[in-house]
């Protein structure tokens, strides 16, 4: 069996699955139950400045997206910080790191931007021996109206700023947890680094209405007849957080910083692509708040079996594998060329493809009288709408063509070589292939 | 079980009362929301769905099923009557596993279709339950239609000749409506009069008059309704049987299994019924499989089911062969009756296997019997008709026959399956035939 162990800015943990900070990190208890079910870390729920604690709201707090069999797609929340006193969570803090010392204990904070409130909390944070501390500059609802949370991650300069403080005033790591609500990624993540972060977490949650009761007209999870954004979670998140991770992971500016995945993770196969796209370990809150703690022993079984049939013996060797194939559009090969194809023994002539291509695409497959459907290469652009609507898995495939060959839609012979649209005659910037 | 299981002859009440509430209670009990959710969603929403092509009504299976799945079951429901007006008792009745479900994609990929007749089941029941009836009439033409039986052939026919602003006359010999629906289909298939309650939500159409008591030669001739009306349609069904050839046929407790059928759906207290211990059906089709599985139900100790010919050729659906086998039905193939015995009724019947070709091997089966069903057929009763062909009033086209003015449908006209769902179909394109000629002018 694969070894899961996992030094992450030099925090180990036994395996790379943290719970998140959010409702299953609020208290002693709940942390205590996730140790005892396996996972290797967690970040507790963000504490907030000494003093009356926030309030809740006294009805729902979460809205959802389903699959069928209401499987839960997404999730939305208006919860805020612990709505618990300062001192109760720390030293609960102190009790249960002293008695998992193998796990990570990550303390996520959020308290107003000004330098005193953070030279405060920070020195009683670091008495409670957590591992590290995670900055809470994602909270998309409730704290950013405050100035806090996503208000601050949406200004990288108060993120330098901030970061620069918990480095100034605190001895441990410190992980600076980033919002999706913003135009580029790159920025607050780049400001965490000048700002002397160990590492960033991302993604928090996304800014969302579920669902609106058109009965009442209000937005869901609805209180009172009203409804507030709130923020995103869940499997339906997890394709926007691997983007933004790969892209704090390729550029020059951050490349190599360490980063905390978080987005959707729900398998050991979700949290495994989050690694190879960069991310030293992934946090998890969804999966769990839908299934319970158990579904540890799933992702770490999975990640140790998959590991060991690729041959990798330690998460260093696939962090990161999959970054150096994240390219922009204008690199993209357009020498490649690709066909779909049909295997009539797993086709169930469902004729889906069909629709698809033929009402939204490019009319490039042909249905017969006895329904069977088969791809007409001299209108199939290779698209890949007819594999994503299959409901077969492999049925349809995208084959590549042989250089050399002829591509029938194009009367063009498939070259060998590489070649992108920043060389393509078309393009009117071209510059001449050196 | 009781003692009374064991008694000879043909009794009452051989069961408690909750075995026979147990036992003639819903064969499929009717999904529950979240059950047809979980249904609907494994449809794959077809392009140019199979089941559509299998379904002889032509419903919009894979939109009916997406208006489920997306909370619109009333919608659901318009799509599915609106093709056919007895979408209620078809999703009941049909033989799915050899139509829509037969030919669904996932019966193809994993064997296990979208369970087509119970999703539609769901849908027509939430509608109808609530007394909606969704259709309307168009504007009266003045025009008036003669329907001689008022089964799914002739209702369907009905509902949609008055939806199409004609009145409509339905006559039937017996004493309420439903035809085969009421009289002919086994008890646990069609529970708590569902088949009067869909006649009364389909009436509601309005523009219908019924008539009982009235059949062709018994109170109207062709002829007079020829001269009374604008048009006729023939959906009286086959009000015959075929007699058992063998000796002794007219033994005591021989009697015709639609007979039996129509008896235990008439009683009030299915326990009144009463039942041989040894029970002997003769037939391979549907009416054969439900007489057997109900004699079954009704607490006889032995139930055999003979068919001349093999397992393969019975008209009876796997589906239905089965459900008689898990009900302790045997089933014995490639018999045919030679001769009742008995003192005045019967005690045994006697059968010679045959081959494939029906030829006689000489070897014989005796079974004590002290009840049989025959279930060989039923047959058109002759007089007063149009055109035959093959014992059936022959039909062109939507139903027409070989007189002018006159249409037809449902098991008495030649063509199509002996189903409901078929005379469904044949009663709606017929009533769109004519609804044709009387506005074309």
């Amino acid at each position: 069996m694969a070894d899961l162990t996992t030094n992450f800015i030099g925090i180990t943990s036994p395996n790379p699955f943290w719970l998140a900070s959010a409702p299953p990190t609020d208290k002693e208890y709940n942390v205590r139950r996730a140790f005892e079910a396996g996972w290797g870390g967690v970040v507790w729920k963000t504490l907030g400045a000494e003093g009356p604690p926030v309030v809740n709201v006294n009805g729902p707090r979460y809205g959802a997206i389903y699959g069928a069999d209401r499987r839960l797609l997404g999730l939305n929340n208006i919860e805020l910080i612990t709505d618990r006193d300062l001192y109760t969570n720390l030293e609960e803090i102190k009790r249960v790191k002293a008695d998992y010392p193998d796990r990570a204990i990550i303390a996520s904070i959020m308290v107003p931007c000004e330098e005193g409130a953070w030279k405060a909390i920070l020195p009683l944070v670091e008495d409670t021996g957590a591992d590290g501390i995670e900055l809470n500059f994602g909270c998309p609802h409730g704290m950013s109206e405050r100035g806090m949370g996503a208000a601050v991650g949406q200004v990288p300069e108060y993120i330098e700023m901030v970061t620069r403080w918990c480095k100034q005033y605190y001895s441990k790591p410190v992980i600076v947890k980033l919002t999706p609500n913003i135009t580029d990624i790159r920025k607050p993540a780049a400001a965490a680094k000048r700002g002397g972060a160990d590492a960033v977490s991302l993604i928090n949650t996304i800014n969302s209405i579920t669902s609106v009761d058109l009965d009442t007209m209000s937005p869901e999870p609805s209180i009172d007849g009203k409804g507030s954004h709130g923020g995103y979670c869940g499997p339906a998140v997890k394709p926007i957080a691997m983007s933004m991770v790969s892209e704090i992971a390729r550029d020059p500016e951050t490349q190599g910083m360490p980063i905390s995945g978080i987005g959707g993770v729900t398998t050991w196969r979700d949290a495994a692509e989050f690694m190879t796209l960069g991310c030293g370990n992934v946090q998890v809150c969804t999966a769990a708040m839908t299934y319970g703690f158990k579904i540890v022993q799933e992702m770490i079984s999975g990640l140790s079996d998959w590991m060991d049939s690729k041959g990798h013996t330690s998460i260093q060797d696939f962090c990161g594998a999959a970054v150096p194939n994240v390219t922009d559009w204008q690199y993209l090969n357009l020498n490649y060329v690709a066909k779909a194809k049909i295997n009539q023994d797993l086709c169930i002539s469902c004729g889906r493809c069909f629709a698809a291509c033929e009402d939204t695409s490019h009319q490039a497959i042909a249905m017969s009288e006895d329904r069977t459907f088969t791809v007409i290469d001299d209108e199939c652009v290779a698209c890949n709408l007819c594999v994503n609507v299959c409901p077969v898995e492999a049925c349809i495939t995208m084959e590549a063509m042989t250089p050399g060959t002829t591509d029938p839609r194009t009367g063009r012979v498939v070259e060998p070589d590489y070649a992108n649209w920043t060389t393509h005659p078309n393009n009117p910037a071209a510059s001449a292939a050196e | 079980m009781g003692s009374d299981v064991f008694q000879p002859g043909i009794v009452a009440g051989r069961l408690d009362p909750e075995s026979y509430a147990d036992h003639f209670s819903d064969l499929h009990p009717r999904l529950d929301p979240h059950e047809a959710l979980v249904a609907a969603d494994r449809c794959y929403f077809c392009h140019d769905a199979p089941c559509i092509t299998a379904c002889p009504t032509d419903i919009d299976i894979p939109l009916f099923i997406r208006q489920i799945a997306t909370g619109t079951p009333d919608a659901a429901a318009k799509t599915i009557l609106s093709q056919n007006i007895m979408g209620g008792m078809c999703a009941r009745v049909c033989p799915t596993e050899t139509l829509c479900e037969e030919v669904c994609v996932r019966e193809v990929a994993e064997g296990k279709p979208v369970l087509i007749g119970q999703l539609q089941r769901y849908a027509t029941d939430h509608l109808q339950e609530q007394g909606i009836h969704p259709f309307s009439r168009a504007a009266v033409t003045g025009k008036t239609v003669a329907v001689v039986g008022a089964g799914p052939a002739g209702l369907s026919c009905a509902h949609r000749l008055a939806m199409l602003g004609h009145d409509v006359v339905v006559m039937d010999a017996a004493a309420k409506p439903g035809g085969l629906n009421e009289f002919g289909i086994a008890t646990y298939k069609t529970t708590d009069g569902f088949a009067q309650s869909e006649v009364e939500w389909l009436l509601k159409i309005g523009g219908i008059t019924m008539q009982y008591g009235v059949a062709l030669g018994d109170g109207v001739t062709l002829a007079q309704l020829r001269k009374d009306y604008d048009a006729v349609f023939l959906g009286m069904g086959l009000g015959g049987v075929n007699a058992l050839d063998a000796t002794g046929a007219d033994k005591d407790g021989v009697r015709d299994a639609v007979d039996f059928i129509a008896e235990l759906r008439q009683a009030s207290d299915v326990a009144s019924v009463p039942i041989g211990r040894d029970v002997v059906v003769i037939g391979g089709g549907m009416t054969a499989v439900d007489a057997a599985v109900q004699a079954k139900l009704l607490g006889a100790l032995n139930v055999t089911l003979v068919y001349r010919r093999g397992r393969d050729r019975m008209n009876a659906s796997v589906f239905e062969q089965d459900l008689a086998a898990s009900k302790g039905v045997r089933i014995v193939t490639h018999a045919v009756p030679v001769e009742v015995h008995g003192n005045g009724a019967v005690r045994e019947i006697e059968f010679e296997y045959v081959d494939d070709n029906m030829k006689g091997t000489g070897q014989v089966l005796r079974i004590s019997a002290d009840q049989v069903f025959m279930a060989i057929g039923q047959r058109l009763v002759d007089g007063d008709l149009p055109e035959l062909a093959v014992n059936k009033i022959k039909v062109t086209g939507a139903g027409r026959t070989s007189v002018d003015g006159v249409w037809a449908g449902g098991d008495c006209a030649s063509g199509g399956d002996d189903l409901t769902v078929t005379a469904v179909a044949e009663g709606r394109d017929a009533a769109m035939d004519i609804h044709a000629q009387l506005t074309g002018g």
